[in-house]
């Protein structure tokens, strides 16, 4: 390898990332918006999310609701529920996964296409709810599908479901397209589809989805037990 | 309306063959009914529904119940006289015996043309294993469709001469009964108190006991 | 098929099938609708086999909200239910919680204060206006006019809300009733809220009737649709709304007259022809009576406790026997079917749903119209899926 000249090298055209906020505020005093093709992008997505119509239980109702006049998801541009998984950014699962709609969801998700996010609504979609005792009752839907945003309740006011689509969309504004923390839908090692359960003679099977979901580690109790 | 008893002398009298009881309820509620037995139970309902005095034509609610296996203890009491001449001794004898359980199907009638009711009928299994059938009344009302399916789901009771016996609630690859009392569920539970005693024992014995839950050693003096 | 076919009782063999493959008119189609479809009102599934657009077989399959109720509820106390009520008709969780209470007070003989009836019979019917025009919005929506008609019912649906909520501490899921009373007494301030919000009631039926009961392709497409036998609908157990279209009155709340419902004035209306119209118009209807029925409630309100002093919560253990306790939820009849054994757990515990039994008939109703005509009729047939699967 020869040696090089040793020009010094330009200095590199300020990547948006390199700017700070104040900066960017000071340019937009004056009139210049800057941006970078990721913000944009990701303001884009952000601001454009559509969830699947899909209810499974009573906090559908509330995702209705949401939607409706008084709570108005259109202000965050969600309001376009779209019936079919094939058109949909986002899938709200809102309410009880039984067993027996188990893979039903599973295979929802995989015809989504990416990106694609997932936010679990309400107690039963997280852990099982108030039915966790119930022999058919999923006792959380992140056993299966990686979930994005948590809210919980019984069922979780219209507000919460609004709170929760803006934590989404903060965490969609934060996404890299490159690099090494890159965004999920940008990687293609990443799985976009999950296995689906099969309906056994006792139970799901299998029962959970490995590479998704671990059991929590069993809290230390006091040692009187 | 005619009290039960009338209504199961007429039923006895207009078919000799049947066996008809009268369970009583002794709760407050006081809703007494009638036990029809398994072989005449199509016949019986169906008189229910078309005698001009009662017109039960609604079937309201149809539903199991599980009776599981009882273990009675009998003791027997006997007077053993003392060989040696003294007192009489009294010696008790335990013996066991599994009184059978079965499962049973009930049924709330009603008269919508005559607005009355209810008349509660049961059916009974001969035993909870292999001898599971019972005559299924949706042909006399329609109304037992849904719900003698769902009973076949959850409690297993085979009703002959349905038009579409399948499960209804679990899938078909379902195995189980899971509303028997005695029903077992999969094992799949995160590890969380609850109130439930049960559910925390089993939690209990599917996950380890955490290391942190061994009291730490006392420092030697 | 009639009743006569029904009484000659002959048990058929196997499932019926109705398909017939016609050599002119080639291949049927069988459409599996559902779980996920925007049409059937959550999770409900049927498999309907088509020929060409018209409903030849349609197989309603449930199970995919099976919660477990029963089995949850014969495992913890009785009053431990009365939340999971709540859940089973989500948009009626007032009268799912008088229901169990008035099964659980029957067999407990428990009485109930005046006032809480009162107070049980205002909470039902306006829970029976929430249902109701929810229902109408969401039939609206099937019938292809996406979402609007809707909206003027939620915005209805949240003024109640926001009234229950002032009430029992939670929008849908109130948990408000007790055995023997209610869980807290109305603020007088509450009670005129309550009373100004339905003497204004009407007002906003006027406006939805303008815009809903005339309409042109609401006729068209729901007026002959869908009709539903009387005398069958009887032997099949279809009660509530569902039934009194068909013309057959049979309204528990004047039948039974649970509750104080004899003290109020109210008149059960009925339909002449039983088609989708009519169970429209039905609901229309008995929200009118309703609003009637609560304007007296609010006059006659008596004083008093709202719970039965001697009532007892904790420890609650009622004598082993039976009770069959039922009322006209806005959606038919619900029933409770509780056996004690004297311990503080349900025997055996039995939601009778009307949402799952008034879907009996369903195939018989959609036979011979058009796909998207069975979904109108889904529609018209009011069901929630929790009750349903349970
Ligand atoms: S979290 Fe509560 S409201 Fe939501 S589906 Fe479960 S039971 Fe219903």
């Amino acid at each position: 390898m020869s040696e090089l000249p040793s020009t010094p090298l330009p200095a590199p055209f300020p990547a948006a990332g390199n700017i700070t906020d104040a900066d960017r505020e000071e340019l937009r005093r004056h009139g210049i918006l800057m941006t970078s093709l990721e913000e944009l992008y990701n303001w884009g997505r952000s601001n454009s999310i559509w969830p699947l119509q899909f209810g499974l239980a009573c906090c559908a109702i509330e995702m209705i609701a949401a939607a409706t006049a008084r709570f108005d998801i259109a202000r965050f541009g969600a309001e376009i529920f779209r019936p079919s998984p094939r058109q949909a950014d986002l899938m709200i699962v809102s309410g009880t996964v039984t067993k027996k709609m188990a893979p039903q969801v599973v295979r929802l998700w995989n015809q989504m296409p990416e990106p694609k996010y997932c936010i679990a609504m309400g107690a039963c979609a997280i852990s099982g709810g108030p039915f966790k005792q119930g022999y058919n009752v999923l006792k959380g839907v992140d056993r299966f599908i990686p979930v994005d945003i948590y809210i919980p309740g019984c069922p979780p006011r219209p507000e919460a479901l609004l709170h929760g689509l803006m934590e989404l969309q903060k965490q969609i504004k934060r996404e890299h397209l490159t690099g090494a923390d890159a965004a999920r839908h940008t990687r293609p090692e990443v799985p976009s589809e999950f296995p689906i359960p099969a309906y056994g003679a006792h139970d799901l099977e299998p029962t959970m989805n490995p590479a998704v979901w671990k059991p929590a580690p069993p809290l230390p109790r006091s040692g009187k037990a | 309306m005619e009290s039960l008893e009338q209504i199961r002398d007429r039923l006895l009298a207009r078919f000799p063959g049947a066996t008809v009881t009268l369970v009583t309820n002794p709760g407050v509620a006081a809703e007494h009914s009638l036990l029809l037995d398994a072989a005449h139970g199509a016949e019986l309902a169906l008189f229910l529904r078309d005698d001009p005095a009662l017109q039960l034509d609604y079937c309201s609610n149809a539903t199991g119940v599980d009776w599981p296996d009882k273990e009675i203890t009998d003791v027997k009491k006997t007077t053993v006289p003392d060989p040696a001449g003294g007192a009489p001794k009294v010696v008790e004898e335990k013996t066991k015996h599994v009184e059978p359980g079965c499962l049973e199907a009930v049924y709330h009638l009603y008269s919508m043309a005559l607005r009355h009711g209810p008349v509660v009928i049961r059916l009974r299994t001969a035993n909870r294993s292999d001898q599971v059938k019972l005559p299924s009344l949706t042909p006399v009302w329609r109304s037992c469709d849904f719900q003698e399916r769902e009973i076949y789901d959850l409690y297993g009771i085979v009703f002959e001469g349905h038009r579409d016996l399948r499960r209804l609630l679990m899938w078909e690859e379902f195995k189980d009964h899971p509303m028997r009392k005695d029903y077992v569920d999969p094992d799949d539970y995160e590890w969380e108190p609850t109130p439930h005693a049960a559910v925390l024992e089993r939690a209990k014995a599917h996950y380890p006991v955490p290391p942190a839950a061994t009291p730490p050693e006392a420092p030697k003096p | 098929m009639s009743v006569s076919d029904l009484s000659s009782f002959t048990p058929s063999s196997g499932p019926t099938v109705r398909a017939v493959k016609d050599p002119f008119h080639g291949d049927l189609l069988e459409v599996s609708m559902g779980p996920q479809h925007p049409s059937t009102h959550g999770v409900f599934r049927m498999v309907v086999t088509l020929d060409g657009e018209v409903v030849v077989k349609l197989k309603p399959v449930f199970g995919y909200l099976h919660r477990n109720h029963e089995k949850i509820a014969e495992n913890t106390t009785y009053l431990g239910s009365m939340p999971y009520t709540d859940r089973l008709d989500y948009l009626c969780s007032m009268t799912t919680n008088w229901a169990y209470a008035l099964a659980v007070e029957k067999l407990a003989g428990q009485a109930v204060p005046d006032r809480a009836q009162y107070l049980r019979v205002i909470l039902a019917e306006m829970t029976r206006l929430v249902n109701h025009s929810c229902l109408v919005g969401f039939l609206f929506n099937d019938l292809g006019t996406s979402f609007t008609p809707l909206l003027y019912a939620f915005r209805e649906r949240e003024k109640i809300l926001d009234l229950f909520e002032a009430l029992s501490g939670s929008r849908m899921m109130c948990n408000f009733q007790r055995f023997g009373g209610c869980r807290v007494d109305p603020t007088p301030e509450w009670l005129a809220a309550a009373s100004r919000l339905v003497d204004n009631y009407p007002r906003f039926l006027d406006e939805y009737e303008t815009m809903l009961t005339a309409n042109e392709i609401m006729l068209a497409r729901t007026q002959g649709i869908g009709i539903l036998d009387a005398k069958l609908a009887v032997n099949a157990g279809i009660t509530g709304p569902c039934l009194r279209a068909s013309g057959y009155n049979y309204d528990l709340r004047k039948v039974d007259g649970y509750g104080f419902y004899p003290r109020f004035d109210f008149k059960v209306p009925l339909g002449a022809h039983g088609d989708t119209y009519d169970r429209y118009m039905m609901r229309i209807l008995e929200m009118r009576e309703s609003v009637k029925i609560l304007q007296q409630a609010f006059r006659d309100l008596p004083g008093g406790p709202v719970m039965d002093p001697k009532a007892k919560i904790r420890g609650f253990r009622p004598k082993a026997g039976e009770a069959y306790g039922r009322i006209e939820s806005p959606k038919g009849e619900l029933g409770f079917y509780l056996i004690s054994d004297g311990t503080p757990n349900p025997y055996r515990y039995r939601v009778r749903p009307p949402s799952l039994i008034n879907l009996t008939l369903l195939e018989e109703m959609c036979l011979g119209h058009t796909i998207a005509d069975s979904v109108v009729i889904l529609g018209s047939v009011d069901i929630v899926l929790g009750e349903v699967d349970r």
